[in-house]
């Protein structure tokens, strides 16, 4: 931040509005901003103090105790446990997090009722398919996902929706604008991607995977107009949320539909012709991933895409330290399941849910987003582990 | 016909705002007592850059128009240029008050450094 180019994150005004988007005081504005400028200003300007430290304290410390470098994330974890400037930054971005959430809900509890009306007046009748016979994974109410109380399922009210409406309005103090105005950049991406290696794939019926209120599935439902997409989440707020927003929006061809992504039974064999998550994985099980991988496998078409993606996989090739860092919401910020994930083979999960190995895909996809307003993510050189807007790529091209 | 007891309206948003997430709080801070006033402290400087900025708001809008309502204040649009200005200052107000963190960091780098009574005493000798 030498020159005098301005870096930071955009006005919390620039955002895109929606028909049930929470509306907002000129201090909440304001609150936002300033919450996504302090996030920015711990990746910018303290956590390069957390790599420094780690080199000229933590790793030497270390190697004098134990005779040896750290072998893995776990020991680094521990060795900068007791470093003061890990200590400091930790405390400031747990407290980040935490008045993050307390912002939000205090934007949308008050304006709740209001909110679901909205929904209800812009809901048509068939784009939401809700089923109260659906039950919550054990793993999703463990803990309350990033530390959002109540998590992505909370009924404070019945027809509640606040959850998908905190998670909309305060999602901007954790992206600082590097997701786009709709915080639709991980969607617009994967459109991207498509065009680029997939040029002539032209799918009419697409599945979302943990689509949340839809930031993501949007995009692509825009990008094929003539394809029916179905978008799937276990929690109800999310898909009211979601089939207004998407309505409001314009975008007519999504339906919101309430199931247990390892238990798809409402859709028969070969239903799609592609099937693809954003940021999902990571917030399910190791029990509950097998079995979302067989459902995709039974559910693709013959010549049809399954694409998943997610932050980088730990590799050799990754220092422990950064996998370290990467791992810090895991232990930090209540994503039970970041670290595991990260670790594990998910090409071999592929091929155990039945796929071969030739039809396997990799690659990635980094965000779009409109860069007249926002930053450029792929130009981004600021490193907040775990939270670049760059992801890679588990699929699948089923043979034909 | 009965309405549901607790409709959006019967709803305790102050408390529920500052609801703790599910889940056991990790601390970093080898003092919590610390920890708790940081959190405290980081609340406050937050209500302050939104005061300032609501300043800022109330003065831009004066300079331009001589008179305001409070509708005005909610209806403010920066400019790209006052959008920026605002971003700078809220850059600036956060290396202001973490400057202390700044500083470990700068410490770090330069572990050879005396301290004043130590460069005192070799300054002191003939
Ligand atoms: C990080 S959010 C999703 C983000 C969304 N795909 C996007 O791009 O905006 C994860 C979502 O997965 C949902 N989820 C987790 N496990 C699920 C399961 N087994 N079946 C359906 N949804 C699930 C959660 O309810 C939550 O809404």
């Amino acid at each position: 931040m030498n020159d005098n180019r301005y870096e930071g994150p955009p006005d919390y005004r620039a955002v895109g509005a929606h028909g049930v988007f929470p509306e907002t005081t000129h201090d909440q504005v304001e609150r936002y901003n300033f919450l996504a400028h302090l996030n920015r200003h711990l990746a910018a300007s303290v956590l390069p103090g957390v790599a420094r430290a780690y080199e000229a304290r933590v790793a030497p410390a270390f190697a004098a105790e134990h005779g040896r470098e750290p072998r893995d994330r776990r020991e680094v974890r521990k060795a900068l446990a007791s470093e003061p400037i890990h200590q400091a930054w930790s405390a400031l971005r747990r407290n980040t997090m935490e008045m993050r959430q307390q912002a939000g809900l205090s934007v949308v509890l008050p304006q709740l009722a209001a909110l679901m009306e909205k929904a209800e007046r812009l809901t048509p009748p068939d784009s939401l398919q809700l089923d109260e016979g659906v039950r919550m994974p054990d793993y999703l109410t463990a803990v309350d996902h990033h530390c959002m109380p109540g998590s992505y399922h909370a009924e404070r009210v019945a027809g509640d929706l606040s959850a998908a409406a905190n998670y909309d309005s305060g999602m901007f103090v954790t992206t600082g604008g590097l997701l786009g105005r709709f915080t639709d950049g991980g969607g617009r991406g994967m459109v991207d991607y498509l065009g680029r290696h997939h040029p002539g794939f032209r799918p009419r019926r697409i599945l979302d995977l943990g689509c949340g209120l839809g930031h993501n599935v949007l995009p692509i439902a825009e990008a094929f107009p003539e394809a029916q997409v179905t978008a799937v989440d276990v929690a109800a707020p999310m898909l009211r949320y979601g089939a207004a927003r998407a309505a409001s929006l314009g975008i007519g061809n999504v339906t919101f539909v309430q199931a247990d992504c390892a238990d798809l039974d409402a859709f028969g064999d070969t239903s799609f012709d592609w099937i693809q998550s954003t940021m999902f994985l990571h917030e399910t099980s190791a029990k509950a991933l097998p079995r979302i991988m067989a459902e995709c496998r039974r559910l693709i078409a013959p010549g049809g895409l399954v694409i998943h993606i997610e932050q980088p996989q730990y590799d050799a090739e990754m220092p422990p330290f950064e996998q370290a860092m990467r791992d810090w919401d895991a232990f930090n910020n209540n994503e039970p399941f970041w670290t595991k994930l990260h670790e594990i083979d998910l090409d071999r999960v592929m091929l155990d849910a039945g796929f071969e190995p030739e039809e396997l895909l990799h690659g990635g996809v980094a965000a779009v987003v409109d860069t007249s307003l926002f930053p450029d993510a792929a130009a981004d050189e600021v490193e907040d582990y775990g939270r670049k807007p760059a992801w890679h790529i588990t699929g699948a091209r089923a043979a034909v | 016909m009965n309405k549901p007891a607790s409709g959006p309206a019967s709803l305790d948003s102050i408390a529920l705002s500052g609801a703790k997430a599910k889940g056991k709080r990790p601390w970093f801070l080898a003092d919590p007592d610390v920890e708790r006033v940081l959190s405290i402290t980081m609340a406050v400087a937050g209500e302050l850059a939104v005061l300032r900025q609501r300043l800022d708001t109330i003065e831009s809008l004066l300079e331009e128009r001589g008179s305001i309502s409070r509708a005005d204040i909610e209806a403010f649009a920066p400019s790209p240029a006052q959008q920026e200005a605002r971003g700078r200052w809220n850059q600036e107000y956060l290396a202001r008050i973490l400057r202390i963190l700044q500083q470990e960091q700068e410490a770090l780098e330069r572990p050879d450094e005396p301290t004043s009574e130590e460069a005192g005493e070799r300054i002191g000798e003939k």
